[in-house]
């Protein structure tokens, strides 16, 4: 990302409708059925999984391209290696478990045996964030973007709906490189419905303008910041609304411009508030010395539980409401 | 290459380590002479390799899992022509190639970056399962540490390989009984190994692995093996070559000063003269 490079300004006009009655469809199946295109069009691609094909949705490549399918078992700190060897014979691999077990598990694997070397290993988790739901904490991977964001020459991409993350997908293969992708287990509404959306890699995206405070959220959170901007509206607050897709590379020129217009920003993800984007715009704000405040809303300093994920993602502040609630005190309004 | 040749290269091969291990005031001479033989052999006689086309996509691959035996594959990858003989003394000298574990972004002939423990077998698993859905008939050689073997991934990715029938696999286990802590029954034992590679569906064979007739010997009967990956457990002496070094522990991880440095080059020069 060059500081001086444009970021293009899109403001999704059509949010009238509630998020309630829009298509919803989960980021891990974006992933599979994207992975069988790509699949189709390069012979290069080998998927690597887990015993968790059917979660991931990676079943749907293996069904036609069995002999490109490698399930490594319950072994992942095994399988990141074998997809670094893979990639050293000039294969692109890409591999899929939970988040919790394709980060936090295999992180020494996955920094000594790809990132080191800077092989071309794609590694696409699923079930991130409190939205795995009912199996709690132990699966609720908080600390997936922070831990991949440590990774030097890691590319770090958390796609917030099915358009987006069919695309990230598509991008990922593209570059050379080793690349994280944060997908999810819960459907979220379909939101990039502009015809003239396009994923830029490192390009945070514009879903609406305002004027006193701006809301930059990745993953599911970017559909529930629109919500709440509207919700901001009718309290009188007028609030940016910024999709930052590309974890790392960050899009610095976006923030700086609305750090320069709104001067506080809040941050918005299904992720520990420690690493992840707020760290990371907290990062730029600072160095690029705007002057701005920012608030962090995320999972602050505590483990997820056992609940249905629209439940648990209320409870922690995660919705609509409670993103509102949160901004309006901070706001003082 | 006839086996005193072989020897005699092997002996060179320790010759420079411990000038390369000398010159760096740290390293591991102790694991770099017991696995020498072996890697000398691979790299003279074994491999299907070129080192003037280093990238050729179906030429056998090497893993060094044991990543810290990294001197006596760079003796042996310059002695081979990867890069010149006289660049070993800058092993671990800051902005040197020669890294104190190898990393294949820097240093020419480096098939994987290791140096972390357990983690080279996967990825020669990896290499193995890419090179036979290429239809190659290139081999994956993968050396280990006995210690090493003391790392869970190591045995998931023995599992993937035995229930894969990686034929093309052979794993190399550098048995000299040591680790840093001293013999392995004092640590936390590997053993039974034959036993234990079989049971994950391996042929094993085993061989002094600092005798060269042997070692090539092994490889010879390794050729006739089929279905399974292959595991070798190679016997070897520590530090071997080196009078003080071998089968002492204490020698797993630190250089000779400069009086032990003389007694060491004298012993291996000894020794290449009476290989003659």
């Amino acid at each position: 990302m060059t500081k001086n490079s444009k970021w293009r300004c899109r403001i999704w006009k059509g949010w009238a409708k509630k998020l309630d009655n829009t298509k919803k469809i989960a980021t891990r199946e974006s992933y599979g059925k994207t992975l069988l295109e790509l699949g189709r069009e390069h012979e290069d691609i080998m998927v690597l999984d887990a015993d968790l094909a059917a979660s991931t949705k990676t079943s749907v490549f293996r069904k036609e391209f069995p002999d490109r399918h490698i399930n490594c078992g319950i072994a992942e700190s095994n399988m990141m290696g074998v997809a670094a060897g893979l990639a050293t014979c000039g294969f692109v691999p890409f591999v899929s478990s939970f988040a919790m077990f394709a980060t936090a598990r295999p992180y020494e694997q996955i920094r000594n045996s790809i990132a080191y070397p800077h092989l071309n290993v794609k590694i696409c988790a699923s079930h991130a964030g409190l939205s795995v739901g009912e199996d709690g904490a132990t699966h609720q991977c908080i600390e997936d973007i922070a831990l991949m964001n440590f990774m030097p020459g890691m590319t770090v991409i958390s796609p917030s709906d099915d358009i987006e993350a069919c695309a990230a997908v598509r991008a990922a293969y593209a570059i050379k490189g080793p690349v994280y992708m944060r997908l999810g287990r819960l459907a979220v509404p379909v939101i990039n419905t502009d015809p003239s959306y396009k994923f830029e890699l490192g390009k945070g995206v514009k879903l609406r303008d305002g004027s006193d405070v701006t809301l930059i959220a990745t993953g599911l959170e970017v559909a529930y910041a629109v919500e709440a901007a509207e919700m901001l509206k009718a309290a009188g607050i007028s609030a940016s609304v910024i999709n930052i897709h590309t974890i790392k590379p960050i899009d610095r020129d976006i923030i700086v411009s609305e750090a320069a217009k709104t001067s506080k920003i809040v941050t918005i993800e299904e992720h520990s508030t420690m690493g992840g984007l707020g760290s990371s715009v907290a990062d730029v704000l600072c160095e690029e010395g705007t002057g701005a405040r920012l608030l962090k809303i995320g999972v602050d300093n505590c483990f997820g539980e056992s609940g249905p994920a629209l439940e648990l993602l209320h409870k922690f502040g995660l919705d609509a409401e409670g993103i509102t609630a949160s901004v309006r005190k901070w706001l003082g309004k | 290459m006839e086996i005193r040749e072989l020897e005699k290269k092997a002996n060179d091969v320790r010759l420079r380590l411990i000038e390369a291990v000398h010159s760096a005031k740290c390293g591991h001479p102790g694991g770099a002479l017991s696995s020498a033989d072996i890697i000398t052999y691979l790299y003279f006689q074994e491999m299907n390799i070129d080192p003037k086309n280093p990238d050729k996509d179906d030429r056998d691959r090497f893993v060094l899992s044991k990543g810290h035996s990294a001197p006596a594959l760079y003796a042996a990858l310059a002695y081979r022509g990867y890069f010149p003989v006289e660049d070993l003394i800058s092993l671990r000298h800051t902005g040197s190639y020669l890294q104190g574990h190898p990393d294949m972004k820097q240093t020419p002939g480096i098939d994987m970056s290791t140096g972390s423990l357990g983690q080279g077998i996967s990825a020669a698993c990896g290499m193995a399962v890419g090179l036979r859905h290429k239809g190659y008939s290139s081999r994956v050689f993968c050396l280990m540490g006995d210690g090493e073997l003391e790392e869970g991934e190591a045995w998931e990715a023995f599992m993937f390989a035995g229930y894969r029938k990686l034929d093309n696999l052979i794993v190399i286990v550098d048995n000299n009984d040591l680790q840093i802590d001293g013999h392995l029954d004092e640590v936390c034992s590997p053993y039974p190994l034959v036993e234990k590679f079989e049971a994950f569906n391996f042929n094993v064979l085993t061989v002094d692995g600092n005798d060269m007739a042997a070692v090539a010997d092994v490889f010879e009967k390794a050729k006739g093996l089929s279905g399974k990956p292959v595991a070798i457990i190679a016997k070897t002496v520590k530090g071997k070559g080196v009078s003080f070094m071998e089968n002492d522990a204490s020698w797993h991880g630190k250089a000779p000063n400069d009086e032990e440095f003389e007694v060491a080059m004298q012993d291996l020069e000894r020794l290449g003269e009476k290989i003659g």
